[in-house]
């Protein structure tokens, strides 16, 4: 027969001090994993929401990035008249080139300033990106050396608000409006006049890649092949997805980092756990002689022991979970290894992560109850019995 | 003192839990000391010796815009700046940049300046003198070469990205460093100018300077901004040491990370410490009604359960610390994320605070229960049964 769990959990609750000390050892260690976690799961997300399913990215064949990518414009104009392109309301091709390249902004985590995106492009280029929407001021004027900031931009960076004033190129820059898109990953750019920004760079000729749209998704695997073999044009073709998820790999320093250090930690929280266990099983000399003796087997005990191990860890990963909860309202930078500029990105404690933690802190309960529960059951019920 | 010997019995009676503990302890501060080494190393520590003497410049606006060549010249004229070497950061593609082990830094540098820049720099005389003569060529560090397995003589092709042709280059020398990264791949310079000739893509990235004195980093670093801030391309001038960070902070918020998991682990080292003492004070509840009895004073009672604290932290915190050392030359051999951790270590003042939080979060712990033991009188103690 099983001792009941009432007996685990009063036992636990008797012991108030020890337990919650315990369980917040192990909560800090599941914290400190599940850190890690949520931004690796909050840059996934960010990537993963980002690109219409419809849209290809070609760049220059051999480079992987925009920035690194030099795309004629000559290029541009043998291909946008491909099958399998969509056409706007007047009947030209959904084909934007645009022009990628970064300046340094400073933001109040990095007073010394990281890269952000400034993206060149033309009326095309906001047609194609239908979900951006103006929710302060208005999109640039073509012509003139005005910039419309992405929304993630606009609240990080102090120097790039409404109103203000960004010098690159060859002298400053208005901004004149705001962006939101639902794409995490857009609103970290900084829009302008393909035709202004390419002459402050001295790039008229020489940009960095064309997103196109595809009618339907049988035409956007046909123009994906279509592009990349064709040995005139020279480029490399991508959805635009498949290009986004290639930048989530930008927070695996940090996945590991964390991963290593929340190793560590659990072992040394198992051995916490241990001390906690083995002074129950102490404590309890006398209890579980009188189980014993009132029939109780050795398994019976050691299970229980190792239960009570399992509910303190299981108390552990709750808390562990609930300090982690509060980053979901985080948002921070990372730089892409891709486009080498800051994407802003939410920190996100999904449900799977939590399991995860639960998982991990349990994983600790049962390694570190496992010695004492064993020492509880070899107990002899005559030496327990006579232990004070 | 004279109670040491019953301070260290009292650590002995329950040895399983002091063997326990110190495990503990000693796991989480390794921990925190490694973190903390390398928090110090990135913004606390000097640079290594030959690094010292290093400033880099790099365009104003990001390091991703190039400036001119003949910006070197005038660079060479400010005082103090023993050597100037432009650097040229290539890009491409080796084998397959799908594989992220295929990547490493490939820079082209003026030959002849890179031994003077990177004065820490090993490499067999006669394969210095190949590099400088060939202008197909390239030197690589001794980590690069063990990863692919390369030899002098060999070929390699990188595929052009940033730059419309490829590199085909001959590698004429193998360089080691102990301070600094050897994982890089210098070509020679002159491979660029002859593919960009008349071209006005021939341009520096960035340029990198010896400074006769370290002490003089700052001024030269401010004079060159000067020389070109009215420039249409403008400067940023800093220390390598500088240079280096600023590119970490390119992976997150690496301050904000370390320190984080700094304070997780202390707060951690601190509830494991004072739970142990908690459950070995409340257990001897009795004996102090029997040492007091004896006329013992309360405030020796107080200072024989802290010091035995203090000296199961410490142990732990000394554990620590080797553990801590090893984890640190471990990190050493890996490879180098930056040039700090090729020479990571325990600094003294590192160890110091070490040991410090491990004595204050000792004493900490047990100042609780210690002082309620104490506290207790004889009666209650003797009845006490737990």
């Amino acid at each position: 027969m099983a001792i009941p769990i009432t007996y685990n959990i009063r036992n636990l609750a008797v012991r108030k001090t020890t337990t919650v000390m315990t369980a917040l050892g192990i909560a800090l260690t599941v914290a400190v994993l599940l850190a890690a976690f949520s931004l690796v799961e909050g840059l996934k997300t960010a990537f993963e929401g980002s690109g219409h399913p419809l849209n290809v990215l070609v760049t220059r064949k051999g480079s992987d990035s925009e920035l690194s990518s030099n795309f004629q414009r000559s290029v541009f104009n043998d291909m946008k008249f491909k099958q399998g392109i969509a056409k706007d309301k007047k009947g030209d091709p959904l084909a934007s080139l645009e022009m990628v390249t970064v300046i340094t902004l400073a933001s109040e985590e990095f007073p010394e300033g990281t890269n952000v995106n400034v993206r060149g492009v033309t009326p095309t280029g906001i047609e194609i990106r239908d979900d951006s929407k103006i929710v302060e001021g208005r999109w640039f004027t073509p012509g003139r050396r005005e910039v419309t900031v992405g929304s993630s931009v606009a609240k990080r960076y102090p120097a790039a608000h409404l109103g203000g004033k960004l010098k690159f190129g060859r002298g400053e820059w208005d901004v004149v409006g705001v962006f939101d898109t639902p794409q995490m990953a857009r609103k970290s750019e900084i829009l302008t006049d393909l035709n202004q920004a390419a002459g402050d760079f001295e790039r008229t000729e020489v940009l960095s890649s064309a997103l196109i749209r595809a009618t339907d998704e049988v035409a956007r695997q046909a123009l994906v092949n279509d592009l990349s073999y064709d040995s005139k044009l020279n480029v490399q073709a991508k959805t635009e997805k498949e290009y986004y998820a290639m930048q989530t790999s930008s927070g695996d320093l940090v996945k590991y980092l964390g991963t290593f250090v929340a190793f560590i930690m659990a072992v040394g929280s198992c051995f916490a756990a241990m001390n906690t266990m083995y002074a129950a099983v102490a404590r309890r000399s006398k209890e579980i002689g009188t189980l014993r003796i009132l029939g109780f087997s050795r398994v019976a005990i050691m299970t229980s022991f190792l239960a009570e191990s399992l509910m303190l860890a299981t108390l552990g990963g709750i808390l562990g979970i609930l300090l982690v909860v509060p980053l979901n309202w985080v948002s921070t930078g990372i730089g892409s290894n891709v486009t080498f500029s800051e994407v802003t990105f939410q920190l996100r404690v999904s449900p799977q992560i939590m399991l995860r933690g639960l998982v991990f802190a349990l994983f600790m309960g049962a390694i570190g109850g496992l010695l004492p529960a064993f020492s509880a059951a070899r107990k002899q019920i005559l030496v327990a019995l006579r232990q004070i | 003192m004279r109670y040491l010997p019953l301070i260290v019995k009292n650590c002995l009676r329950n040895s399983r839990r002091s063997v326990l503990t110190i495990i503990s302890l000693a796991i989480s501060l390794c921990l925190l000391g490694v973190m903390m080494a390398l928090y110090y190393a990135l913004f606390l520590g000097a640079p290594a010796k030959s690094q010292a003497r290093r400033l880099v410049t790099r365009n104003k606006v990001s390091i991703v815009f190039q400036m001119p060549i003949y910006y070197r010249n005038q660079i060479r004229n400010v005082k103090g700046v023993e050597e100037v070497a432009i650097w040229q950061w290539y890009g491409g593609v080796y084998k397959d940049s799908r594989d992220q082990r295929n990547f490493f830094p490939r820079i082209g540098v003026e030959a002849d300046k890179l031994f003077k820049v990177y004065g820490e720099y090993s490499i067999p005389e006669d394969q210095k003198k190949a590099f400088i003569q060939d202008p197909a060529s390239c030197v690589v560090g001794k980590a690069l070469a063990n990863r692919f397995g390369f030899k002098v003589g060999d070929k390699i092709l990188i595929k052009g990205d940033i730059f419309p042709f490829d590199l085909d280059l001959t590698i004429r020398g193998i360089y080691s460093s102990s301070e600094t990264s050897d994982e890089t791949l210098w070509f020679n310079f002159k491979y660029l100018e002859n593919a960009l000739r008349n071209s006005s893509r021939l341009a520096a990235g960035t340029f990198t300077m010896l400074a006769n004195d370290p002490a003089e980093v700052p001024r030269i670093a401010r004079e060159i901004d000067a020389l070109f801030a009215n420039a249409p391309t403008p400067t940023h001038t800093e220390s390598e040491f500088a240079f280096g960070v600023s590119f970490l902070s390119f992976l997150g918020n690496i301050k904000v990370i370390l320190m984080s998991i700094c304070g997780a682990v202390t707060f951690t080292i601190l509830l494991i410490s004072a739970n142990t003492m908690a459950m070995s004070v409340r257990e001897r509840v009795r004996e102090v009604g029997v040492l007091k009895t004896l006329g013992f004073q309360q405030s020796t009672i107080l200072g024989m359960i802290l010091g035995e604290s203090a000296v199961i932290a410490l142990i732990g915190g000394a554990f620590g610390l080797a553990i801590a050392q090893l984890l640190c030359i471990g990190i050493r051999q890996g490879p180098a994320i930056v040039d700090q951790t090729k020479t990571l270590t325990l600094q003294p003042p590192v160890v110091a605070l070490l040991l410090g939080i491990a004595m204050v979060i000792g004493m900490a712990s047990a100042v609780v229960p210690a002082w309620n033991a104490a506290r207790t009188n004889i009666i209650d103690a003797l009845r006490f049964t737990d």
